[in-house]
Formats: structure tokens, C-alpha cells, sequence
């Protein structure tokens, strides 16, 4: 069984930590990782920067503005990549844009994917019908999970056909909204997030955006099986003391 | 073969909708309901209605007979310049307004580059009442300040885009940003025949009254509706789609599409996107656009605000592809110097972005007898401070 499913059997409140590959300082992308694993991560995104990030907000655009200034691109994440199992076993996902994806060529982004142990990865402007005709194959020859974002407006029938689509888990949005705000949970998110529940998908479900804290992190996981923390912990992270950082940010999520 | 874009949103190996599911509802709201509300025979009456009584049309078809003299042809030039706000922009905010309108939109985004697109939707919002915000790159607020102060006047709130290069291309993240934040009451009038599909169709749609009226003037001053030349800057491309909608197909007609150069393609201050670009995937199509190896957009540079991109729309991207259109470039000098000339022989101050279509008819040669229009898309007033500083006048 796959790293993914092995996760979502195995636990539930499931941590997931986002972060942008070469930031703050280029060469911190596994150290990050190794960090994470040892302070109870479950799961960890490493989002590929790109210069358009158009679902992000402020505090990511930044980290990937940095992160390109460093020298990221994809050769050179793949690059630090190479040994990443020897010292992370818990899943990881590469998350980015379609454009660099597009240029590295899909089915060599796959394929470099599987070499290095990646389990899968979040593109949000891959649309699901290209996927589906052009992509899909090649993921699945892979043994590359594509994991899909659904938000409160998202129909019923899209929400199904995502679930058909997908193979680890559904990452669901508080709200429809850039990266880096705060989870307000009204009437309207609980209605949302039961709606979700009551389709009893065949893949679990995790929540992202807006969760900066315990509280708000506790909140979501009464609805999926985890939530995902991706601004409010690239903003904590001090390139000057990148493990130190690391520790008191995750000490509020696993004391 | 077909110029024009298939049931799956593509032209050729162009478009798609290359968007987040956060923009998925209100992308596909537009899709279902765009062709259906268009071809409704209301919204029709009313946007013609508007078109002739609000904006002017039809624009002018004026036969520049000095002009023609000096490049011996016969030159033509569709005066969009003399539209309401000063640009072809108006002929697509007035139809996307109206559409918004139907779809029970309360607010309505844009992104705007020289200031024309924005001041055309700040303007359609006062006519109709409803809220504007407008995302304009902190670098194009200050070289268009008459254009920011107008759409103030109008009305509008003005948003300085501040990431990246400062220019259009981060005004229209900052837009699609605001559109994913505001997934609901709101409208985004994309002022280009950009973004994902549907809009490079429905802006096409919406400009395509360019070419259907230059149509009937070359009939009644010609007698021969096909031209052998048509002329249009490109920046993402919403005049030049305009000016060649009805002659696609027409395919002895020579469509020429004049791209800034910049300060020269080799500069490394360029936005000469089909000599510089590659395939890939910008602002929800996939275009030719430019940027690095790993896929990172490089940041244009034009002396014209509304040139200054780095991509074209989809379906200039199979024009060029197929070699239906040819695609040319200009440089900054270049176009200064045809925007002078225009003046001086013809009485009329042209847009920089404009100027780039004139600029090209120097690198043409002609035997007399060809019939030539130039889309003259803009008014140069937002541009006297440029033209003065490079002139010292």
C-alpha cells in the first residue's frame, strides 16, 4: 500500500505542512522536510515556486519570489530530492503551477516524482478535464497521486466526479480564497463541510486554507481527517535558525 | 481549417482554461450562459443601441490621403480613436457590462494596463451603476497618471498591483485574486482576448464590430470589401482580434499583427512575444508567452503601457502558428517616430500602442493599388507626457 492510503488508514488528525522548496535559503528544502517529520508532521507539501502564483496570497508570493531569486526550478529540486527517503518516511507532495510542470514536460515530472519517493502532487490550474484526457496515464503509471481542491461552490455532481478522479484524498478549501487567511467557521462553512461528509466519498477528505492555529486546526479536523497549514508556517520560518523556528512553530500543533 | 474556437475552448493547440477550482463556477457560468445571452435579440438591440447613441459608432473609416501619398497605397485608418474614452476598449466593457448585468452581477473587477481598459470599465460602471474596483500595476499608475485621475472621477477604486514587474500582467493577478476572494456577486471584464476560455471568444465577439463595419466602409468607398492588407498593434491582442475577426476567413487578405519590440528583440527589454516566447500556460490559456527554461514568466518591457505583456491571446497563437497571420515587431523609437509623423501629416495624435501599426508601414513596400487599413485603436492624450519627453517638446 502506498504512503498516502497507509496515512489515512493509519491516523486522523492528520497534520499536513506546506512550504516553498528553496526558501528561505535555497539549499533548506530536506532539511525542512527532515525537521518536520521529527516535530509530527504527517504529511508534507513542498510547493515548486512559480512566478504567477494567482491563487496565493501575500505570504507565499513571497516565499516563491525568494525562492526563485535563490535559483529554484524543478531540475534543481529533483536535485535535492534524490536522497529525500533515506531520512523522511512520511508522504510527500510536490504542489505548484501548471506552467513549470508543463515545461519540465509531464511525463518527465512523473517519472522524476517516483525516482525520488514523491507520492503525488497538487497543481491547482491543472484542469480536470486535460488532466483526464491527456494526464492521467502517465500519473497513474507513476504511481502518482494528482489530489484535487474543492470549494463551498463546487457542485455536488464536480465533487463526485473529483472523487472518481482521485486517488489518496480530496483537498478541501475553507472558502473559496487566496492562500494566507483566517478560517472563519460560520453556518455556512459547517453546512459545507457536512454537505461534504453526508456524499461519504470514496476518499477522505483534508482541509486547507485559513488554518493558522490550534483552535483552528482542531475546528477542521472535527470534518476531514486532517487540515493543512501552509502561510501561517512559511511566515514563522527564520532563515537564520531554520530548526529552532521550526520546533516552537510546531510546538502549538504537537506539544 | 477553422480560425475560430472548437466546443472544448480550444484553437488548435491554443486556449483551454487553465484556472483554479476557485474560478471554476463563475468560469463556467460565463461559458454555459456567454453565446445565449449574446445572441438574444434584447441584449443585441441594446448593446447596438448603446454602441451608436453612448459610444459613436460606427468609428470612421478615414482614407489618409497624405499618408497614402507618402507610402504609395491606399491607406485606411479605422478610428477607434474617436470612440467614447478615447479607445477600441469601450466596445467590449459596453457588451461585458450588459452580460454581467444579466448574470445578476453587483461588482465588477478589471485589470488595467495603459489605463484604457480600466477608464472603459470604470465608465460602463457609472453608466450603470454598478461598484468598480480596478487593478493597475504600480509602475503603469505612475506613467498614466490622466487615466488614474479619470477613473477616480468615474467613480472607481484604483488598486496598485505591487508584485513582480509592476505592470499588467500583475494587475491581472491581483484581479484573478480578487475574483477567487469573491467568488459570487462579482464580474471580472477582462480587457483582453486573454484568459481562460471563454473570454478570448467573448472579447473577440464584443471587438469583432471593427472589422464588420470596416467591411461595409470599404464597400461604400472602395467597392470591394477585402482589403489587401490589415494592420493592428498587439499587446494581448483585443483590437488587432477585432480588426481581423470578419477577414480570418477571408484568406487573401493579409493579416499583419506589429508586436512591441521594445528597445530591440535582443535587448532583453522586449515584449515581442511570438519572436521571444514559447508555448505554455498564462492567466488560464494556453499561449505562446514568454519565459524562462523552467516555465517562470519574464517580465515585458514596452514604452506602451498596453503593450507591455508577456503573452498574446490563443488565438493569435494559432494565427501565427498556422501562418494565417504574420507577426512583425516595432521598436520604442520606432513607434515614437510613426506617432510624430501621424500628427504632423495627418492632424491626428495616435496612441503609442497605435503608433506600433503605423511603424510598420515603413518596413512595407507598395506598387500603388493596395488597399490598406490600419486599426487605429487609441487617442495618444495619455501619452503627451512620453511623447513630450522623448520629443523635448
Amino acid at each position: 500500500m502506498n504512503r498516502i492510503k497507509t496515512l489515512f488508514k493509519e491516523k486522523k488528525d492528520i497534520l499536513s505542512i506546506y512550504y516553498t522548496a528553496g526558501y528561505p535559503n535555497l539549499g533548506d528544502t530536506v532539511a525542512i522536510a527532515e525537521e518536520l517529520e521529527r516535530c509530527g508532521a504527517d504529511l508534507l507539501e513542498i510547493g515548486f515556486p512559480y512566478s504567477d502564483p494567482v491563487a496565493d496570497g501575500p505570504v507565499i508570493q513571497a516565499s516563491s519570489k525568494q525562492a526563485l531569486d535563490n535559483g529554484m526550478d524543478l531540475k534543481l529540486l529533483f536535485e535535492q530530492l534524490k536522497d529525500l527517503r533515506k531520512t523522511v518516511s512520511i508522504p510527500v507532495l510536490l504542489m505548484g503551477y501548471v506552467n513549470p510542470m508543463l515545461q519540465f514536460g509531464v511525463e518527465n515530472f512523473c517519472k522524476a516524482c517516483a525516482e525520488v519517493g514523491v507520492d503525488g502532487c497538487i497543481v491547482p490550474d491543472l484542469p480536470m478535464v486535460e488532466y483526464e484526457d491527456l494526464y492521467a496515464p502517465i500519473f497513474e503509471a507513476n504511481g502518482i497521486s494528482n489530489i484535487f481542491l474543492v470549494t463551498p461552490q463546487t457542485s455536488p455532481d464536480r465533487i463526485r466526479k473529483i472523487d472518481g478522479l482521485s486517488n489518496g484524498f480530496i483537498y478541501l478549501l475553507s472558502s473559496s480564497a487566496t492562500t494566507g487567511q483566517h478560517l472563519n467557521v460560520s453556518e455556512d462553512t459547517e453546512a459545507y463541510f457536512s454537505r461534504i461528509e453526508a456524499l461519504k466519498l470514496n476518499n477522505p477528505t483534508i482541509i486547507g486554507f485559513g488554518i493558522s492555529s490550534r483552535e483552528t486546526f482542531d475546528k477542521a479536523c472535527k470534518y476531514a481527517k486532517g487540515a493543512i497549514v501552509g502561510s501561517a508556517f512559511v511566515k514563522s520560518l527564520k532563515a537564520d535558525d531554520l530548526q529552532l523556528s521550526i520546533q516552537s512553530f510546531m510546538k502549538t500543533f504537537r506539544p | 481549417m477553422s480560425y475560430f474556437v472548437n466546443e472544448k475552448g480550444y484553437y488548435g493547440d491554443f486556449g483551454g482554461a487553465y484556472i483554479p477550482e476557485m474560478l471554476y463556477p463563475n468560469v463556467e457560468e460565463l461559458r454555459q450562459n456567454y453565446l445565449k445571452i449574446i445572441d438574444d435579440a434584447d441584449f443585441q438591440k441594446e448593446f447596438h443601441q448603446l454602441l451608436k447613441d453612448y459610444v459613436g459608432r460606427p468609428s470612421p473609416l478615414y482614407l489618409a490621403k497624405r499618408l497614402s501619398k507618402k507610402y504609395n497605397a491606399n491607406i485606411f485608418l479605422k478610428r477607434e480613436d474617436l470612440n467614447h474614452t478615447g479607445a477600441h476598449k469601450i466596445n467590449n466593457t459596453i457588451g461585458q457590462i450588459l452580460l454581467a448585468e444579466r448574470l445578476g452581477k453587483k461588482r465588477i473587477i478589471a485589470e488595467t494596463g495603459a489605463g484604457q481598459h480600466g477608464v472603459a470599465t470604470a465608465t460602463v460602471c457609472a453608466l450603470r451603476g454598478l461598484e468598480c474596483v480596478v487593478y493597475m500595476g504600480e509602475i503603469d499608475i505612475e506613467r498614466q497618471a490622466p487615466n488614474v485621475a479619470r477613473m477616480k472621477m468615474l467613480g472607481a477604486k484604483v488598486v496598485p498591483a505591487t508584485s513582480g514587474s509592476k505592470t499588467l500582467k500583475d494587475a491581472t493577478n491581483e484581479a484573478m485574486r480578487d475574483w477567487i476572494n469573491n467568488p459570487v456577486d462579482t464580474h471580472y471584464i477582462i480587457g483582453s482576448v486573454v484568459g481562460p476560455h471563454p473570454y478570448p471568444d467573448m472579447v473577440a465577439i464584443f471587438q469583432s464590430i471593427i472589422s464588420e463595419e470596416t467591411k461595409k466602409q470599404l464597400i461604400e468607398q472602395t467597392g470591394n470589401d477585402q482589403p489587401d492588407y490589415v494592420l493592428a498593434c498587439v499587446g494581448g491582442g483585443s483590437n488587432a482580434m477585432g480588426m481581423f475577426y470578419h477577414f480570418i476567413d477571408d484568406e487573401n487578405v493579409k493579416l499583419i499583427a506589429v508586436e512591441a519590440a521594445g528597445k530591440g528583440v535582443d535587448s532583453g527589454f522586449s515584449a515581442a512575444t511570438t519572436t521571444l516566447g514559447k508555448e505554455g500556460v498564462l492567466h488560464g490559456s494556453r499561449s505562446i508567452l514568454m519565459q524562462t527554461h523552467d516555465g517562470q514568466v519574464v517580465e515585458p518591457h514596452s514604452v506602451s503601457a498596453g503593450l507591455d505583456y508577456p503573452g498574446i491571446g490563443p488565438q493569435h497563437a494559432h494565427l501565427f502558428k498556422t501562418g494565417r497571420g504574420k507577426y512583425v515587431s516595432i521598436t520604442d523609437d520606432e513607434s515614437l517616430q510613426a506617432g510624430l509623423l501621424l500628427t504632423q501629416m495627418e492632424g491626428i495624435i495616435p496612441a503609442i500602442e497605435s503608433a506600433h501599426a503605423l511603424a510598420y508601414l515603413e518596413k512595407m513596400t507598395f506598387t500603388g493599388a493596395e488597399n490598406v487599413v490600419i486599426c487605429l485603436s487609441g487617442r495618444g492624450d495619455k501619452d503627451m507626457d512620453t511623447y513630450m519627453k522623448y520629443f523635448g517638446l
